[in-house]
């Protein structure tokens, strides 16, 4: 005999279960809309001069965004500089060496330094080199970067590492290979992708950031010639058309944060195929 | 599961299924020893000691450059409403209050409305959904908080204004709702603060309910109870702490968020009770006031909030990390019984 269940209980289930759905219904109205905007909004001014032009003055038509364009490629490479191969030799510290009581605590640095406000990070790399300089400079702005990419890099590293198999590290030893080498040609090897992956992801991250920036790197109506003067990025950039009074500037902020987005989401895209197709391959 | 976790590893592992558990290497492997291994293995943990480094030096740097403003008023500075540049008088009170209500508001919006995403995407939504349904939500995350602020700004600003600010004026919970409404206000920065951190709730919430093991919630279905009866008790229930993690996890980030809370909140450092009108947030004052400031004790007191943001963000990590740990740990003990 089948007992039917209680209607009370019934209409709780379907309740809830509504509820949830119903969330997530609604978290994806402001993504939609938000999507939408950006590109409706964004194809407005995006066209050639866009790409080509530095930003003009009021009234002058056909200023672009090319030097903040190039700005945040600078400044990511900077960071990337010296926040990659920092980042990726932790996240190896980490993954071949990491059963310590040091490693359990340079992973728990490293969330609270992801945790961080970015502002916060801005200020440090103020206090260090924007001071003495006395100058707002690109090198700044990528030290800011920089920073804040080591802990993300690290992390994404070491979960990558961690997926090579145990019988690749032994076969490599077993061939006479010294450690060092076999982790280097054999363990990083194998988890080449996964790494780029995450250091392509740590590079979108650290590109798609404002606030570190606002006071290390500043902003530059003009092209950049050294790496010791101000610069513009994209970022500031529409920060700066976004709370300006003129209409046209606010078309331009639209259009950059279509630039941007773009970008941002073909990373995303990118690296959740690569990295789920590499843990395929290695389950 | 007492054991060190290397242990643990080699002993669950089967030949051919091997991966490595922390320590690469399963335990012996690799004894005999390369003068190479040596300069190696410090090369890499040189570059690992830097993290814990760099955030003590940032520590440091910060308290350092902030000691001027609390010299001048003493730890007063964090208790103070004062915001006087011209006069010289520093206080972080009312920007704490921005922070702290914003995030308050945010959270109140994301906490349930994360926990319910996760559930319908790990317990009610088709096996094959559920990747893409979680990329897709987590794909909020990687939008730039400057996006964000524009989208803020220019669309929900006003669409609170017109729409959403003129109902709540007539809820009878005054003072919170009574006015007068200036569009740009802690009420529009905390709903855009709770869609940014919308998915950081939502992803974390979704790891821990992973975590869940099968075996619970096909114990709760065997008894005869209602697919949400299950969830509550096998999933809901046990996942409680790692579900609180989050929660404060998200505050860190809705504490630290700075563009889209610049753009939005109107920028005036008061305290009032009026949830629609202008406040300043911590971050946001950093923001606004830093290549502006003209006196060095000016800088000092900006630089003494991000300070203080640093160590309310950084207490809430830890707390949140261990709750999350801690959940983790104790279904491992529920899967291997």
């Amino acid at each position: 005999m089948i007992i039917p269940t209680a209607p009370v209980r019934a209409r709780t289930d379907l309740i809830m279960r509504g509820l949830c759905w119903a969330a997530m219904a609604l978290a994806l109205v402001p993504l939609i809309s938000l999507l939408y905007l950006v590109v409706s909004k964004g194809l407005h001014r995006f066209d050639l001069d866009f790409f080509m032009h530095v930003p003009r003055p009021v009234g002058i038509p056909g200023g672009g965004m090319a030097n903040a364009l190039v700005g945040t490629l600078v400044l990511v490479l900077i960071a990337s500089l010296f926040g990659m191969p920092i980042g990726v030799a932790a996240g190896l510290y980490l993954a071949e060496f990491g059963g310590g009581r040091f490693a359990s605590a340079v992973r728990f640095w490293a969330d609270v330094l992801t945790g961080v406000p970015s502002i916060v990070t801005g200020i440090f790399a103020y206090d260090i080199l924007v001071k003495p300089m006395h100058s707002f400079s690109a090198l700044a702005g990528g030290f800011a970067l920089g920073t804040m990419m080591i802990p993300i890099i690290a992390r994404i590293t070491e979960e990558v590492v961690r997926l090579v198999p145990v019988s690749l590290r032994e076969a490599a030893l077993a061939l006479g290979i010294p450690k060092w080498k076999s982790i280097i040609h054999v363990v990083l090897r194998t988890a080449m992708s996964g790494v780029a992956t995450g250091l392509f992801l740590g590079a979108t991250r650290v590109a798609s950031e404002t606030a570190p920036l606002l006071f290390t790197s500043f902003n530059n109506q003009y092209w950049n010639t050294s790496l010791g003067q101000p610069t513009a990025s994209m970022t500031v950039q529409i920060f700066t058309y976004a709370i300006s009074p003129y209409e046209e500037w606010r078309d331009m902020a639209w259009t950059g944060a279509l630039v941007l987005l773009i970008i941002v989401l073909l990373a995303s895209l990118a690296s959740r195929l690569t990295l789920s197709k590499n843990r395929g391959a290695n389950l | 599961m007492t054991g060190s976790a290397p242990v643990n590893s080699a002993k669950n592992d089967t030949i051919g299924a091997i991966k490595a558990g922390p320590g690469g290497f399963a335990p012996g492997l690799g004894a005999v020893r390369n003068p190479g291994d040596k300069i190696f293995r410090a090369i890499l943990a040189a570059a690992a000691a830097s993290i814990p480094l760099l955030a003590f030096a940032i520590l440091a740097m910060l308290f350092v450059s902030s000691l001027p403003v609390l010299n001048q008023t003493g730890i007063y500075f964090f208790v103070r409403k004062e915001w006087d540049p011209v006069a010289q008088q520093f206080g972080a009170l009312a920007f704490a209050y921005g922070t702290l209500m914003t995030s308050l508001i945010a959270l109140l919006v994301a906490a349930p409305a994360g926990v319910g995403i996760a559930l319908a995407i790990t317990e009610f939504s088709p096996l094959k959904a559920r990747e893409w349904a979680a990329w897709i939500v987590e794909t909020l995350a990687a939008v730039p908080s400057v996006i964000f602020g524009l989208w803020g700004l220019f669309v929900l600003a006003p669409f609170l204004h017109q729409y959403v600010d003129p109902l709540l004026m007539r809820v009878p919970g005054k003072p919170f709702f009574a006015g007068p409404d200036t569009g740009l206000s802690l009420f529009t920065a905390g709903m855009v603060v709770a869609i940014m951190i919308l998915p950081t709730v939502m992803a974390v919430c979704r790891e821990v309910f992973n975590a869940v093991p099968n075996s619970l919630r096909e114990s709760a279905l065997a008894l005869g109870s209602t697919r949400w009866e299950a969830v509550r008790l096998a999933v809901l229930a046990p996942s409680m702490p790692g579900i609180i993690g989050a929660v404060i996890l998200a505050m860190g980030r809705a504490l630290g968020e700075t563009m889209a809370v610049t753009m939005v909140i109107g920028n005036a450092p008061q305290i009032v009770s009026n949830l629609l009108g202008p406040a300043d947030s911590l971050a946001s004052a950093i923001a606004n006031q830093f290549t502006e400031a003209t006196s060095d004790m000016h800088l000092s007191a900006l630089t003494a909030l991000g300070f203080l943001l640093f160590g309310i963000t950084m207490v809430l990590n830890i707390v949140a990390r261990l709750l999350v740990w801690a959940v983790a740990r104790r279904m491992q003990h529920v899967a291997v019984k």
